[in-house]
């Protein structure tokens, strides 16, 4: 049947043959094309693919009290970023990230467009703090949503109820108006940066560096291994100068009342403690702050974010009186004034109006009787030139150069500053109201604790600081003095005599017969100086507390122990509080505090105390121990404590915690002390306004004249706490 | 007078050469399953490759002229089973390629249509030689090859439905098409693609056919697969990264690197140097292959031969093409290479059937 002779002709055969070669010549090309010419290409393709860049967040470095007492802690949470190296369009699973995430769509088009710009490989922050539940979420849908990635970051974990917020500040993500700025050059959107107090000033070190980890992954995202891992470099622990005793009596003094407290340390700037009221809870700030609670926050007239003791600039009113004081005295005029105070005097053809009629009065008995009228003659005598020149020379109208951002640098009126600023000649008037510390005269806590704390040093003016020097290298010491400028450390040569004038004076007025004899502290030497400054210019009410609470002036107090050389100074600002001798009762308590501590290290040098845990008092409110009110025995180093939640620590505050009931004699209230008096007059109510904008001319004028005063007096340091008793 | 056939003209280099592609087979294998829930395949390849040797040599004992006996027999088998399996088949990933067998094995028929379909088609062109084809005869071949692409394609399985084709085109082509009929051929054939396109072919399946052209439009899809294949052998670079290294393959990004994409596995983890000594290996193969056609006794054998050798350097050209992104994903397996017992078998039944061959060349 077959035919097998048949044969097919050998050529289509060969026809096959040249064929398959040929096959096989434009597969060997393509191989050649691609692993040849285009290998590294596609290397690098591979490694794109499967090597995933996971941030490593550096923990920020914690902060201490100056006895090493713990006040900021860290705590780990998880949060969810989002990973676009995929390269797939996540756009469509949207709504069911979002409804993971307990999110809505258009926040997670909002952060994705936030970081359009960004490099791939830089993840989005989608959601911080992550619920269990969201975690939850995340683990299971990892094959369809493998662009979700948990990260586990150390977060801020901040005294409860505002305790000592304004000095910490708070954390938050670095905004678009920042990233502008030169000093945050190296910041990616999406960095946690301090955004005030210390944690601003002082970010660069307390941020640490975030280290990555090169993870493999599958095609599906999964984590397969480990290749390359830079590892954080933890931000530096820092020792602030705070003193969490002081700190806490401070806190306590002031209650709700809105102003602020400063107390420093005179031999050195050191400050013990700095309160503002209203405060807030910076544990807010920790995990993004909702909409609601920040409109509330930057919309309260009382201003609880501002930090009132370096950013208020008010009219110092009657504690001005040590500054003309000196003025009176080193310009050699109020030896030799001798008033005869008859409840006011006339000058330039207006009626002054001082609150008594203090009969005679002398430089030694001006300052503790607040006499005004002492001080309205002494300042025309000087003339507002000689008054501007020595305010600018004791530090004030410029800043101080506090370790701390947003200090303000309030004002010094002169004729020149109301030429510059109004173009209007200045009215002989405006000098007598000057004199009294009212006017377009504007300070801030800050200012007037340097200033008077100087005085009382005999002419030795300290930087204030949060942060000891010694914890920082020589250069970034440098760089925080370029960063916060200010009149720092000067000496203006005060003559002994006069120093001791001035300081009799002002410990005169905690004894009966002075301004401020309510809060005597029996056994303590305790000078200072009371404050009542108008807010408004009425003669209306002059006497009595204003009905309207907006109204009533601003008390102050300058308290210091002992009267020459102090350990310490505070300075108290009760806006609206009414009299100057009110501050005087919460200055008292706080330099109370302090000697007492004084006293008990004193008789305790062998045996240091112990530190007070801070650590202890941050609890979960759901905790039995919690509610029982029980003192908390927990360590916030702990973290790995099941009770604890993010934003929810409480520092217990109860009355009771300062160990001490109030002394006895802070019941004996007097209500009987002359206060300043509440006349000011014919001063340009435009000045007040446009105060601020002339406050940085004043400055640099300032430091004209604090340069010409290098060498003084200079005070030793007190060896002994016996010092501060009478 | 007939001579007894003996096992001393076997192939034996032949074989040699098809068992060290079997071996690379099976060690790439264990390679890109190790990270898989796929790891031990390689093992189950090393039966399949034992069971092929066994059905090979049992086929190289039954005389070639037996098969072509039977093949009206074997071609009803042919078109019942396809018919079964569009019925009763096994559905997977929605399509119905699959009859389980009992003992659990799995089976595709349409891998047994290949050899058929080359006996079927040998013996048609061989018993028309030595006359011009008429347009009655191109018309029977294209019905015979015709109805079980039709069938296969319906499974749906366009991959194995195409490549019955080239075992027709080697027949028209062998058994003396006059060019100018190619050539009406060829311009019907393309006239007839336009419905086919539209009618016939699902969606995905016209995707994967031009996807390849332009990757990126379909990141996710079958582009993907072919990106993924492009940089896995671009990674392999010249030498490669060696045995159960390579990133692609170990990393899941590759898709199936154990069968249609085997070659990518090869190539990212042994390189050009390997990609290139594979090819080498079937260039020797179909080389080998066509000399035995040349060598065959008769016309029949020598159309057996090159069926085989149509379909495997269909199925060598299309995978690797595929690979490198030449060709459009259409899951046709390497011979040889992919792990697949209805592919291995198949390949060495068709070896079994060369050998014959073969063995009878000094019959007569």
């Amino acid at each position: 049947m077959m035919n097998r002779e048949e044969k097919l002709p050998a050529y289509k055969l060969s026809i096959v043959q040249y064929g398959i070669v040929a096959i096989l010549l434009v597969l060997l090309s393509g191989l050649w094309r691609l692993q040849v010419v285009g290998a590294q290409n596609y290397r690098a393709l591979a490694q794109e693919n499967r090597i995933r860049k996971v941030p490593i967040m550096a923990p920020r470095g914690k902060l201490f009290d100056r006895e090493g007492r713990l006040l900021v802690d860290n705590y780990p949470s998880i949060s969810c970023f989002l990973i676009r190296e995929q390269g797939r369009n996540i756009e469509a699973d949207f709504p069911m990230i979002a409804r993971g995430l307990d999110m809505t769509v258009d926040q997670l088009k909002s952060a994705v467009a936030h970081y359009r710009t960004s490099p791939k490989y830089q993840p989005i922050p989608l959601k911080q703090d992550i619920t269990p539940d969201e975690q939850e979420f995340i683990a299971a849908h990892r094959d369809e949503l493998p662009e979700l990635e948990m990260i586990s970051e150390q977060r801020r974990l901040y005294p409860r109820n505002g305790f000592a917020a304004h000095l910490i500040g708070y954390v938050g993500e670095v905004s678009d108006e920042m990233l502008n700025e030169p000093q945050y050059a190296y910041y990616e959107p999406g960095d946690v940066v301090g955004r005030s107090g210390v944690e601003q000033s002082y970010d660069q070190l307390l941020r640490g560096q975030d280290g990555s980890q090169d993870i493999i992954v599958d095609s599906r995202g999964r984590d397969v291994g480990t290749l390359g891992r830079e590892p954080a470099i933890p931000g530096k622990d820092l020792k602030l100068t705070i003193d969490l005793d002081i700190q806490r009596a401070a806190e306590e003094a002031l209650g709700d009342r809105n102003g602020a407290i400063v107390a420093l340390d005179p031999h050195t700037g050191e400050v013990l403690a700095l309160v503002s009221r209203p405060t807030f809870d910076p544990n807010d700030f920790a995990v993004r702050i909702s909409r609601g609670d920040w409109d509330k926050l930057i919309t309260d007239p009382n201003h609880p974010l501002m930090d009132k003791a370096i950013q208020a600039q008010l009219a110092p009113g009657s504690t001005f009186k040590i500054i003309m004081s000196v003025a009176g005295l080193q310009e050699g005029i109020a030896q030799n004034l001798h008033v005869d105070c008859q409840g006011g005097a006339t000058f330039y053809g207006h009626f002054f109006a001082c609150d008594q009629r203090h009969g005679l009065v002398t430089i030694h008995n001006a300052i503790p009787l607040s006499c005004d009228t002492y001080f309205y003659t002494l300042a025309q005598r000087l003339g507002i030139e000689k008054i501007a020149e020595w305010a600018h020379r004791l530090g004030l109208g410029q800043k101080t150069g506090i370790d701390l951002p947003g200090e303000v640098s309030g004002t010094v009126p002169s004729e020149q500053w109301k030429m510059r600023n109004f173009h209007q000649k200045w009215f002989a008037g405006e000098t007598i109201s000057v004199g009294i510390g009212q006017g377009a005269l504007q300070v801030s806590p800050i200012q007037l604790a340097r200033t008077i704390g100087g005085i009382a040093s005999g002419g030795v003016f300290k930087r204030p600081h949060v942060v000891f020097p010694n914890e920082l290298s020589t250069q970034y010491r440098e760089a925080i003095l370029d960063s916060y400028p200010g009149a720092g450390d000067v000496k203006v040569p005060i003559d002994p005599a006069n120093w001791e004038i001035i300081t009799e004076g002002m410990a005169a007025v905690t004894e009966p017969g002075g301004t401020a004899w309510g809060s005597h502290l029996e056994g303590i030497d305790f000078a200072g100086k009371t404050g009542t400054a108008q807010v408004i210019s009425k003669n209306a009410g002059q006497n009595k507390i204003a009905a309207n609470v907006a109204d009533r002036p601003n008390a102050w107090f300058v308290g210091i122990a002992p009267r020459r050389n102090p350990d310490i100074i505070v300075v108290v600002l009760w806006q609206h509080g009414g009299w100057g001798s009110g501050s005087a009762r919460m200055a008292a308590k706080v330099i109370e505090t302090y000697v007492e501590k004084q006293r008990r290290l004193h008789h305790n040098v062998a045996q240091p105390p112990q530190p007070v845990e801070v650590g202890a008092v941050w609890s979960n409110p759901a905790h039995p121990d919690a509610l029982g009110g029980r003192p908390l025995v927990r360590h916030a180093a702990n973290q790995t404590d099941a009770s604890m939640r993010a934003g929810h620590f409480f520092l217990h505050l109860p009355a009771g915690s300062a160990a001490r009931p109030a002394p006895a004699l802070f019941a004996r209230r007097s209500l009987s002390q002359a206060a300043s008096p509440a006349v000011y007059h014919a001063v340009n109510q435009d000045a007040n306004r446009a105060a601020n904008t002339a406050a940085n001319g004043a400055a640099s004028h300032a430091q004209n004249h604090a340069q010409n005063h290098a060498a003084g007096p200079v005070p030793a340091r007190p060896a002994e706490v016996a010092r501060l008793e009478r | 007078m007939r001579r007894t056939i003996s096992f001393r003209d076997f192939d034996w280099l032949l074989l040699a050469v098809v068992l060290l592609l079997c071996i690379i087979s099976i060690l790439e294998i264990y390679s890109a399953t190790l990270h898989t829930k796929f790891v031990g395949f390689h093992t189950k390849q090393v039966f399949w490759v034992l069971g092929g040797l066994g059905a090979m040599f049992i086929l190289s004992c039954i005389n070639y002229h037996r098969l072509l006996g039977w093949i009206h027999w074997l071609y009803l088998f042919c078109l019942v089973s396809l018919a079964g399996v569009l019925v009763a088949g096994q559905r997977v990933m929605g399509a119905r390629r699959w009859i389980r067998l009992p003992g659990g094995i799995h089976f595709q028929p349409s891998e047994w249509v290949k050899l058929i379909l080359i006996i079927a088609v040998a013996r048609y062109f061989a018993n028309l030689a030595r006359r011009e084809l008429s347009w009655g005869d191109v018309a029977k071949a294209g019905l015979m090859v015709g109805i079980p692409m039709l069938l296969v394609l319906k499974q749906p399985d366009l991959g194995t439905s195409l490549t019955y084709f080239p075992v027709l085109l080697m027949g028209l082509f062998l058994g003396g098409l006059h060019w100018k009929k190619a050539l009406i051929l060829t311009v019907g054939a393309l006239v007839l693609v336009v419905p086919v396109w539209y009618k016939v072919l699902k969606p995905y399946q016209k995707q994967r056919l031009t996807s390849f052209l332009n990757p990126d439009t379909d990141p996710r899809g079958s582009g993907y697969q072919v990106k993924q294949s492009l940089i896995a052998v671009g990674d392999g670079g010249l030498f490669g990264r060696g045995a159960t290294k390579g990133t692609q393959t170990q990393g899941d990004f590759l898709p199936i690197p154990y069968t249609d994409f085997i070659f990518a596995a090869f190539s990212e983890e042994h390189g050009f140097v390997g990609a290139v000594f594979v090819l080498l290996l079937y260039f020797f193969v179909l080389m080998r292959l066509i000399q035995n056609a040349q060598t065959a006794a008769d016309l029949s054998g020598t159309f057996l031969v090159m069926g085989v050798v149509a379909v495997i350097s269909f199925q060598i050209a299309v995978n690797v093409g595929m690979v490198i992104g030449l060709m459009p994903v259409t899951g046709i397996p390497l011979p040889l290479m992919s792990y697949g017992g209805s592919s291995i078998l198949f390949t060495f039944l068709a070896l079994g059937i060369v050998m014959n061959v073969r063995m009878n060349r000094f019959v007569n």
